[in-house]
């Protein structure tokens, strides 16, 4: 039974201002601390006060015991459009989507996204060991691995079913690592060689330790608003052509193989009438390179299992055959908890208002930017994807 | 003796021509106790649990509660202990004339035999030697039976096998004769009772018992340093606690004993 | 091949003990369903009453038809391994003192899929397994895994060692010599391999039959032991208490008596005394060593028996005191539980029907012979169980009292 509508396109929806706050390995500060250095710069960045924006969406793992509401008074905003998305690295676009129907709606004029996250000495462990009820019932306690653990369950799995090596996701951490070493905000300084990465000590086989991401404080944020009050503000924009989202899908899957990209790219593409090889670039959601190799599988880069060759027949770095994650990603910027799904958002929207400066792949006209997140058991059970393009 | 009894009295302990010795075990979880059938009710052996010791329950004071049966570690039996003492007046320990605490002792020397025969059984015979040596045993004084049993300890002072203990005591004449012919106040064993430990198989069963508290009598048990005493001339000092309706009682035993010149 | 456990060497003086941890014990309410399986070493998943699917991690509704009727099954045990890693870093203390830990998510032949501990023996992916819900250190239940067909050793595995209370190479207490059950649990323990088994005898002035028996087995020692007399248990302990790695307490004192007796409260006295006050003597004695040594090495103190009369979860009227004293120590020994599960040593309780003694002469069979409750107890300690049912008797009453309890209660002794 199909109940559903062609959706409406997301004409007049325009995204500006992206923000970074420097991350930092380990912070004494709190998310909200994070959250209000962000809306400052969101603030700055705009011209006008926080107080104007009247759209108010957040995510991050460490804000308790507050919610979204919470912070209104804790930062003196008094929106009418109010969201907390705690949906890890889908959270980013899920807030676009939310934001740009609010906007397109009318029912707010400007909607500040951010996402932050501190990383006190020990608030990783506590976030892992209380991250959901099945977690903790049914994953956390087997080794207490984390998602290095979970995931290695799937990478070991793709590799088994697929042929994958440990070279191919070394080859994209690597890549990833020359295009951190231009981005002034990522916490990986020091070039890394393929060597280097297969040499690195085991974490939980597959893998070992530079196919990990670090853990870290910071916030990332961005503005979603109609194209009038960006220009009334005098503000660069970026379009948003379109933007998907789906969970648990494929409930089915003994395990994860695919996610929910598959059964919405076609509307993707379709609504920003483009195909995957119109982009210029990819921002993946890269908690690990098996993950990214499975969302060009998925978003119809290459067919599924083909993402080994994929990657053997590709660069990844900025001024290469196909720019992916030319911020560093998460894997060499550095994971801010719940800001690791909007890395991709803020930097896609500097790449297409050309102000990615070091890392700016040249005349980037059109991106993608996916999302990942939530590994409530076995699986990550969100999935999200939008493509941009410049004004 | 001058008119001052007790002043003499002090005077001799003072000076060590009276001793002062002390007939009892030390009370302690390890002292074995009767053991009854087990389907019947048993003596709570003697416990000591901690209430504070200068710590949480009592900073600078250290005390303990006991628990025990009446008939725990070196002890007293009253009349009441026994059916034919049941309807007696006076017969338990907290009804006991204070004068019975303080009597006379005649100790019967039977070790050769104990050290033979672990189911030596005191006779008329033996007692009757014993007076040919000492003299008549006077009325109301103790006749303490010396066997050095209060020189074993566990199993074998309790000496249990198959049959039951094999423990020394009186036959059941002896009792008989000591009770109604020579009028003694009471009976002292180092054993664990007054009588043997095949007794039961007496006739009176347990004689010591029926025989002594059936006519009003006393019986001490778990004595120990008897061989400090002399056969006559102690004075005993016997009292249990006082018990309402007790019969019976764990008890500090000493024996006054004159230091005989040699010369 | 497992690596054969090595012979536990004397310890190093001058090494501190090795503080026990726990692996994460966050469980959902709905979870302890898994852990009522565990304890008995039954295999039970949420089944949907509606549509028939099994259904895991534990939720409030089948997320098929939406029923809440999920109740947990006895499941088939096998499974296909999917995939499978070796865990090398973990922030959480306890698996950081256990790595490499070995994991894998298994296909369960019933049907949802399952995060599990890996016995090292088993295959790799596409490898059939056979499944077992356990408890952990934490005393929460988990999976694991075991190769379908056994191999050498592997009772020896180190990640099913922490998931048991396997005997081999453990010293242990027994706490009553002339139970009647003493010898044969001593030789059953040493069968197993128990390094050392002491046996408590109390009133050692008073003899008796199994003495002999007890000092012909290999590695037994007898030692003083009054559970009635808070010195005896003390210094037994102060002398053995940090060598003890199980402790089985066998202490019991059947004696018959009418509740509107005179002697009743007596005989209750002296029953509560060696049994439950028994327990909490040696609990405060044996209790803080073998907490404090749960991860004292592969043979570090790891459980505690209690020998209990089925009884005591639903009285028997002819034997109404000995029903309430191990009633009162069934609810000890939930207590010693949370206690000592601090420690990761786990409290079993070893429930028997009638065993085949003088004081239960009256009693009709089915009876319990100390030989089968000794197997029990060794095999609930290789398998880590927690509630034990020895016999026919106390089969029977375990599935009467999860049926209707109150049908048990009105039944017993008719």
């Amino acid at each position: 039974m199909n109940l559903s509508k062609a959706r409406q396109g997301y004409n007049g929806v325009v995204l500006a201002v992206p923000v970074t706050v420097p991350y930092e390995r380990y912070s004494i500060e709190t998310a909200h601390w994070w959250i209000g250095k962000a809306l400052r710069a969101l603030a700055e960045g705009t011209g006008i006060s926080h107080r104007d924006f009247d759209g108010f969406s957040v995510s991050s793992f460490t804000m308790g015991p507050d919610s979204a509401i919470a912070l209104t008074q804790h930062f003196g905003l008094s929106p009418r459009h109010l969201d907390h998305v705690p949906m890890g690295g889908a959270a980013g676009i899920v807030s676009i989507r939310r934001a740009a129907r609010a906007v397109q709606a009318g029912d707010a004029d400007i909607v500040a996204c951010v996402a932050a996250d501190t990383n006190q000495v020990d608030t990783f462990r506590k976030t892992l060991a209380n991250f959901s009820r099945f977690a903790q019932d049914a994953s956390y306690p087997y080794g207490a691995g984390g998602p290095n653990a979970s995931f290695a369950l799937i990478a070991r799995h793709y590799m088994d079913a697929y042929g994958a090596t440990r070279e191919d996701f070394g080859k994209l951490c690597v890549a990833q690592r020359d295009n951190a070493l231009k981005n002034p905000h990522a916490l990986m300084k020091k070039p890394l060689t393929l060597d280097q990465y297969l040499s690195s000590k085991p974490i939980a086989e597959p893998f070992h330790l530079f196919d990990c991401v670090m853990p870290c404080a910071g916030a990332e944020a961005f503005l979603v608003l109609r194209e009038e009050t960006a220009k009334a503000l005098d503000l660069p924009f970026v379009r948003l052509l379109s933007a998907i989202e789906r969970h648990n899908a494929f409930p089915d899957d003994p395990i994860q193989v695919r996610g929910g990209w598959v059964l919405d790219r076609d509307e993707l593409y379709a609504m920003a009438g483009a195909k995957p090889d119109d982009m210029d670039f990819v921002q993946t959601y890269d908690d690990y390179a098996v993950i990214s190799m499975m969302q060009f599988e998925d978003l119809g880069f290459c067919k599924k299992g083909e993402g080994p060759d994929f990657v053997r027949a590709n660069t990844f770095t900025i001024d290469g055959s196909m720019p992916h994650n030319t911020s560093g990603g998460q894997l060499s910027a550095g994971q801010a908890g719940a800001a690791g799904g909007h890395l991709g958002i803020t930097e896609a929207i500097r790449q297409l208002l050309g102000t990615a400066g070091a890392t700016q792949v040249k005349e980037a006209q059109l991106g993608l930017v996916s999302g990942f997140g939530m590994i409530n058991y076995d699986r990550g059970l969100a999935s999200a994807a939008a493509i941009l393009a410049r004004a | 003796m001058s008119g001052d009894i007790l002043g003499s009295l002090a005077a001799a302990l003072a000076g060590g021509s009276i001793k002062v010795v002390d007939l009892t075990h030390t009370l302690s979880p390890d002292f074995p106790v009767i053991v009854m059938p087990p389907e019947l009710g048993q003596s709570a052996p003697f416990r000591m649990e901690r209430i504070s010791r200068y710590d949480a329950g009592g900073p600078a004071w250290y005390w303990n509660n006991l628990s025990f049966g009446e008939h725990t570690g070196t002890h007293f039996d009253a009349p009441v202990h026994w059916y034919t003492g049941r309807n007696l007046p006076l017969n338990s320990v907290d009804t006991l004339p204070p004068a019975d605490m303080v009597a006379p002792a005649c100790v019967i020397d039977c070790t050769q035999q104990t050290s033979k025969d672990a189911d030596f059984l005191l006779t008329v015979a033996n007692v009757t030697a014993w007076e040919e040596e000492y003299g008549r045993i006077p009325a109301r004084s103790w006749v303490l039976l010396r066997t050095n049993w209060s020189k074993k300890s566990g199993a074998a002072y309790a000496n249990l096998q198959s049959d039951g203990a094999h423990t020394p005591g009186p036959d059941a004449e002896v009792m008989r004769f000591l009770v109604e012919e020579r009028g003694i106040i009471g009976f002292g064993t180092e054993t664990i009772g007054t009588d043997a430990g095949q007794a039961g198989h007496f006739s009176p069963p347990y004689p010591a018992h029926h025989y002594l508290h059936g006519a009003g009598r006393y019986g001490l048990q778990c004595l120990t340093n008897l061989d400090q005493l002399p056969a006559t001339g102690a004075l005993i000092l016997a009292a249990p606690l006082k018990i309402q309706n007790g019969s019976g009682s764990p008890l500090r035993v000493l024996a006054l004993v004159q230091e005989r010149s040699t010369g | 091949m497992t690596e054969p456990l090595a012979k536990p060497n004397r310890k190093n003086p001058l090494s501190r003990t090795n503080q026990p941890l726990l692996p994460p014990s966050a469980r959902s309410r709905k979870a302890h369903g898994l852990t009522l399986a565990a304890c008995v070493g039954r295999f039970m998943l949420q089944c949907c009453g509606e549509c028939g699917r099994y259904t895991y991690p534990v939720r409030e509704a089948c997320p098929n038809c939406l029923s809440s009727n999920l109740r947990f099954m006895d499941a088939a045990t096998g499974g296909t391994l999917i995939s499978e890693t070796q865990i090398e870093a973990s922030g959480d203390p306890y698996y950081r003192g256990h790595m490499p830990w070995r994991t894998g998510l298994v296909r369960l032949d019933c049907g949802p899929s399952a995060v599990v501990h890996l016995h090292g023996e088993c295959g790799g992916p596409g490898s059939s397994l056979r499944l077992s819900l356990q408890l952990d250190r934490a005393g929460q239940a988990v999976f694991f895994a075991h190769p379908i067909s056994e191999t050498p050793n592997m009772e020896d595995d180190p990640q099913w060692r922490e998931l048991t209370a396997d005997p081999k190479d453990r010293r242990v207490l027994i706490t009553d010599g002339r139970s009647l059950v003493a010898v044969a649990l001593a030789r059953a323990l040493g069968k197993a391999g128990a390094a050392r088994i002491f046996v408590g005898v109390a009133d050692g002035w008073k003899p008796f039959d199994e003495r002999q028996a007890l000092e012909a087995i290999e590695g037994v020692e007898l030692v003083d032991l009054d559970l009635t007399s808070e010195r005896s248990v003390q210094e037994l302990a102060m002398d053995i208490g940090a060598r003890v790695e199980i402790l089985v307490n066998t202490a019991d004192h059947v004696r018959p008596a009418h509740l509107f007796e005179a002697g009743a409260a007596n005989s209750a006295r002296e029953a509560m005394d060696h049994t439950v006050m028994g327990l909490m003597r040696l609990a405060q004695a044996f209790g803080p060593v073998m907490r404090s040594r749960g991860a004292d090495g592969a043979a570090g103190a790891v459980a505690w028996v209690n020998v209990l009369s089925v009884h005591g979860l639903s009285s028997m009227p002819q034997f109404g005191v000995h029903s309430a004293a191990h009633a009162a120590c069934q609810s000890l020994s939930q207590w010693l539980r949370s206690e000592l599960r601090q420690g990761g040593v786990r409290v079993i309780n070893a429930f028997t029907g009638p065993l085949d003694t003088e004081w239960f002469q009256t009693v009709p069979p089915p009876k319990v012979a100390p030989r089968m409750l000794a197997d029990a107890v060794v095999d609930g300690l290789r398998r880590g169980l927690e509630d034990i049912y020895v016999g026919d008797v106390a089969r029977d009453i375990e599935a009467r009292l999860f049926d209707n309890p109150k049908a048990v209660e009105r039944e017993a002794g008719q």
